[in-house]
């Protein structure tokens, strides 16, 4: 049997690489593309504790979270349609309106 | 090694892989694809975890439906005519600082606990079974499909109908957002 701490490593790895990609790239895409990496680091852990605690509530979170993965998707791609189609760009730097 | 070890090994360098993938490749295209190996990678972790129902789950939403919203709306926005972005952004500093510290703190909490979290649950943690059976009405079901249905349907009725509600929600403002004009909506 692999070690929780094995996995809870990974995950972590894992949810780095998603915040680092949050931040540091400028396309919108790639902005989504690294929160769905983040959502996985964090199904990673429920099912490793699941396994772990023989308890199967970690798997039915990781449902739901999923769910609530595939709105965000949903919702994150039709927003960055319509940024499209107002500023012909999806570079996160041109949306600075709000910016003082 | 043991095999599970190896195939763990084998399968966190595969999602690893994918997710520096997703972070690095200039082109959407080449990251989707990259984010494709980190699910497929993750996928199997999770049939590792014995949490096959959930593997299952991973494979259909995320690398046939995610994937596919993504790389229908990589090809929608046109993204080659886009502006080559600068491979260091001013705000890579920063990023890199800020995930160095993210990492060393809750590297150091699992480093520290490490003990605590191999302890945990000592008991009963080697039994896969535990995963796949539930007692119903002092029958037992097997299989982790079946058990994790009876929970979802039984134990989590109500949040499993927000969920629903919520998808609808979602589903419902992604077609108003996508329409071509928002002054037609109202």
């Amino acid at each position: 049997m692999v070690p929780l701490t094995h996995y809870l490593a990974l995950s972590l790895l894992l949810f780095i690489l998603g915040v680092v990609g949050v931040l540091v790239r400028r396309n919108l895409l790639t902005v989504l593309m690294s929160i769905e990496l983040m959502l996985n680091a964090a199904n990673l852990n429920l099912i490793a504790f699941s396994r772990q605690l023989g308890d199967l509530g970690g798997q039915i979170f990781s449902v739901f979270i999923i769910a609530v993965a595939a709105g965000e998707a949903a919702i994150g791609l039709a927003i960055l349609i319509s940024l499209y189609r107002l500023k012909g760009s999806v570079n996160l730097d041109d949306a600075a309106e709000m910016k003082g | 090694m043991t095999p599970a070890l190896f195939l763990f090994w084998v399968l966190a360098a595969v999602v690893l892989v994918g997710g520096v993938g997703v972070v690095v490749m200039r082109q959407p295209v080449h990251s989707a694809l990259f984010l494709l190996l980190s699910f497929v990678g993750v996928a199997g972790l999770f049939v590792l975890l014995h949490a096959e129902f959930l593997a299952a789950v991973q494979i259909l939403v995320y690398a046939g439906g995610i994937m596919v919203l993504f790389l229908f709306t990589i090809m929608l926005v046109n993204v080659r005519r886009q502006a080559a972005e600068p491979f260091l952004h001013p705000q890579a500093g920063f990023a890199l600082l800020l995930g160095a510290g993210i990492y060393a703190l809750l590297g150091w909490l699992l480093v520290g606990e490490a003990r605590k979290i191999a302890a945990l649950g000592a008991g009963g943690a080697a039994d896969p079974a535990k995963l796949a059976t539930v007692m119903i009405g002092g029958a037992k079901i097997a299989g982790n499909s079946q058990a994790v249905g009876w929970s979802l349907y039984r134990e989590y009725f109500l949040p499993f109908e927000v969920a629903s509600v919520f998808l609808l929600v979602a589903m419902i403002g992604a077609v108003v957002l996508g329409k071509r004009t928002m002054e037609k909506v109202d």
